[in-house]
This record gives structure tokens, C-alpha cells and sequence, in this order.
């Protein structure tokens, strides 16, 4: 790991995976959404509103991953000064917020043909809807910050105390709803899930997962690209008033 | 431990020769309370179904007011750099921040809490379970609010910013501590809820406070 704390290290490492991971991606954007809307079977008892399960369970699966994620990169961080952890978190955060909303929006537009009601206080949608808030809290706060280097380390406590907290708000909730109505069980069409729903779901995940490493790739290089912007131009700033004290 | 008082002294009497600061928060704490009857309608019975949670989301707002200046106004002039001289952990020095931040917004705030639960038709068998259930869940609030304030600590306005860090994070404290008054006022047994309550709470003053204390020093590096 401390290998890839050098950036020129990472900047190479980088350049050789993101090929393979945004070809990757763009190849099964029309793969996964064929067998995920067009060659998989009907619910038989949802019918074809199963399909939004392909997009809805992938973006929730990667919203809880990122803030894990994040968490991690936060610690490593925190605790060995490692200089692309937090741009890694910081990176990743915009995506994590973004695959929670798609969730959020999915699981909406799922629960109205079959719950009958856009959203219900249920304990699921509820710890999903306040980990969105943890998300815009944790880029709020990097945004407010204008020093990188304090910024990455008051993001980095807030990340983990958030991570920490994230099992006690669900567990809250989960005790909370029950006292006042009876959960909505989602079921699958059966006791598992049949192969032919399987495949398309697999391919989901993998698409949103070579999605997830490309765009956070991505961000990381131009991150660290402005970081050096930032460097030079604070050079060149020096130099010139060098001169000016020379002349 | 004398600095650990000496530093609560020193805040309330600060606060003390300030004035307003807890005035504001009680304030507004009644307004926010206040306004419900309009939007929901005077009707005895509806906002007595909904008053333990008025009450109680109307303390985390107003709880949330005043945490911008918990650290901010050390940092400004300087007196902290001389408290994290001092051979204490800093963990202490928030403690005792939080604790004179306590007594100067919280406490005040649970003793007009009665006043107002009057005129939202409480249950009178909830009161005592509501001054309660305060009295157990702002403490914790208080110190998962020195998290935000200790973040923050550098920013200008940096009291909605605040807000959304920490009212996510406070929502524990909310479902349990409305749960207890609930349970009261249904004449159900809410030692369970306050019981849960109490331990939620002292996890948030342990991992607050010590939180707290690791964004301060790294803010001050």
C-alpha cells in the first residue's frame, strides 16, 4: 500500500487500469440493460416493474460500498498520513451521493405501483435517506473548508464518526418503525432468486462497479493534476515576487 | 479535575457576562413549539398526539443555534492555544466546554419544556418522562454538536453548515427520546425506551467528546 502513496506511482497504475475498466463499462452499459430489460423474464406477480430492481439493488449495494469505502480511506488517512487516501474519499463522495439518490429515486418510482405510495417511513428507505445526508454533509464540509490539508482531516473525522453512527441509526430505525406500523416486505418472485433474474442482476452490479472505478479513477488524476496546478502557480507567484524584490 | 472545573467556571461566566446567548435559545425554542398550533390546527387532541414530538425536534433546533460558537470564539482570540497547554488531554477540556455549553442552552431549554408541553396538551403523566428524557438525550446531542463545532471550527457562518453535519447523526437521540414521552403518554411502561436512550447516549458523549477533541487538535496542526 505504501507503494501507491506515490502519486507518480498511482498516476502510471492508473493510466494502465482505466482503459480496461471504462471500456469495460462502456461495453456493458448495452449488455447489462438487454438482459436487464429486454431478455429476462416478468415478475409473476410484479410483472414488468421488476425490471427497475436491476438498476434500483446495484445503486444500493454501491451507495452502502462508497461510504464503507470512504470510511476506510478515511482511517488509512487518519492514521498513516497516506496522501491519496483522502483523495480517494473525496473523489468517491459525489459518486456515493449520487448511486444513494438513484436508489432513493428507483426505490420511489418501485414503490408506487407496488406499495400504491411514493415513499413510506419505512425502516429501509428511512436509513438510506439519512445516509444521503451524511453523504451531502461530508462534501459540504470539504467545500467549506479552504485550507486542502485541514479540509482532509476534518472530512476524514466526520467520515468516520458517520460510519460509526450508520449502524446505530439503522438499528434505531428498524425499533423505531416497528413501534409504529408494520414493515413493507419486499419479495423477491419466490424464496431465491431464479438464474434468469440472476444474470441480468450480475451484470448490473458489474456495470455499476467498473462505472464506479472509472469515474473515481478519473477524479483522482484530476485532483491530483490540480493539486500540481496549484503548486506550480504558487511557484510561479513566488519567482515573480523574488524578482520584484530583486529589481 | 480542578481544570476541568476551572474551565467550566471560566465559561459560564463568560456566558454570564455575555447574557443573550441562552435567552436566544429559549426563545426560539418557544416560537418553534409555538408555531405547530398554526400549522397543524388548535384541536387539544391532535397536538397532544404530536407534542413529545414537537417538543423534542424543536430542542434539537434549538440546540442546534448556539454550537457555532462553542470553540469559535477560543480559537478567535486565542485563549485556546493556552488551554492545549495545558498537560490535560484535550478530551477534558471539551468535556468541559460541552458540559458549561450544557448548562448554559440545555438547562434552560428543560425548564420551560414543562410550560410548553402544557400549552401542547401533554399528558400530565408524561411530563415527568419528558423532563427526563431531556434531561438524558441533551447532553448527548450537545456532544455529538461539538463534533459539528469542533469541524467547523475555522469557518465563517458556519451554522448551517453545523446543522447538516450533525442533526443526521442526532436521530437516534430523537426516536428515543420521543419514544419514551410516547410510551408515558399512552400510560405504557418507557423505562425500556429511556433505558436506550441512556445507552445511545452515553456512546454519543464518548465517541463525541473524544471526536471532538481529535478535530480540534488536527485543526490546530
Amino acid at each position: 500500500m505504501v507503494r501507491f502513496a506515490n502519486p507518480a506511482q498511482f498516476q502510471r497504475l492508473s493510466d494502465m487500469l482505466l482503459p480496461w475498466f471504462a471500456w469495460a463499462t462502456v461495453i456493458l452499459v448495452p449488455v447489462g440493460l438487454y438482459y436487464a430489460l429486454v431478455n429476462s423474464p416478468a415478475d409473476y406477480q410484479q410483472g414488468e416493474t421488476v425490471r427497475i430492481m436491476y438498476l434500483h439493488v446495484p445503486a444500493a449495494w454501491m451507495a452502502l460500498f462508497t461510504y464503507t469505502m470512504m470510511a476506510v480511506a478515511s482511517a488509512v488517512s487518519l492514521i498513516w498520513k497516506h496522501p491519496l487516501a483522502d483523495v480517494a474519499a473525496r473523489a468517491a463522495a459525489p459518486l456515493g451521493a449520487a448511486f444513494t439518490a438513484l436508489a432513493l429515486i428507483t426505490g420511489m418510482l418501485w414503490g408506487e405501483p407496488m406499495w400504491g405510495t411514493w415513499w413510506v417511513w419505512d425502516a429501509r428507505l428511512t436509513s438510506v435517506l439519512i445516509l444521503f445526508f451524511l453523504y451531502l454533509g461530508y462534501i459540504a464540509l470539504w467545500d467549506a473548508i479552504d485550507n486542502p490539508a485541514t479540509a482532509s482531516r476534518a472530512a476524514a473525522i466526520l467520515a468516520l464518526v458517520g460510519f460509526v453512527n450508520v449502524p446505530i441509526i439503522k438499528f434505531s430505525v428498524d425499533w423505531w418503525n416497528t413501534l409504529h406500523q408494520p414493515a413493507s416486505v419486499l419479495k423477491m418472485g419466490g424464496p431465491a432468486i431464479h438464474p434468469d433474474m440472476l444474470v441480468p442482476l450480475f451484470l448490473m452490479f458489474a456495470l455499476f462497479k467498473c462505472y464506479f472505478v472509472t469515474v473515481l479513477l478519473w477524479r483522482m488524476k484530476a485532483e491530483l493534476n490540480r493539486a500540481k496546478i496549484r503548486g506550480l502557480e504558487a511557484a510561479v507567484q513566488a519567482a515573480a515576487e523574488r524578482r520584484e524584490q530583486a529589481a | 479535575m480542578s481544570v476541568f472545573w476551572s474551565v467550566v467556571r471560566r465559561d459560564l461566566e463568560i456566558a454570564w457576562a455575555q447574557g443573550g446567548g441562552a435567552g436566544f435559545t429559549v426563545i426560539f425554542f418557544v416560537i418553534t413549539v409555538t408555531l405547530f398550533p398554526f400549522g397543524v390546527g388548535p384541536e387539544p387532541g391532535v397536538l397532544a398526539r404530536i407534542a413529545p414530538g414537537i417538543l423534542w425536534v424543536a430542542a434539537l433546533l434549538a440546540s442546534m443555534i448556539s454550537l457555532d460558537r462553542l470553540f469559535a470564539a477560543d480559537l478567535e482570540d486565542g485563549s485556546f492555544d493556552h488551554l492545549l497547554l495545558l498537560p490535560e488531554p484535550l478530551a477534558v477540556i471539551v468535556a468541559a466546554k460541552c458540559l458549561a455549553h450544557w448548562i448554559t442552552t440545555s438547562l434552560p431549554l428543560i425548564l420551560v419544556a414543562p410550560l410548553l408541553a402544557l400549552m401542547v396538551n401533554l399528558e400530565a403523566e408524561a411530563f415527568p418522562v419528558l423532563i427526563l428524557s431531556l434531561l438524558i438525550g441533551t447532553p448527548a446531542v450537545t456532544a455529538i454538536g461539538a463534533v459539528g463545532a469542533a469541524l467547523t471550527a475555522g469557518i465563517r457562518r458556519a451554522g448551517t453548515l453545523i446543522a447538516l453535519i450533525v442533526l443526521p447523526l442526532a436521530i437516534p437521540i430523537l426516536i428515543f427520546g420521543v419514544a419514551a414521552v410516547e410510551a408515558a403518554r399512552m400510560a405504557l411502561d418507557p423505562a425500556p425506551h429511556l433505558m436506550l436512550l441512556a445507552g445511545t447516549g452515553c456512546f454519543a458523549l464518548v465517541l463525541g467528546i473524544a471526536a471532538a477533541g481529535a478535530a480540534l487538535k488536527l485543526a490546530m496542526e
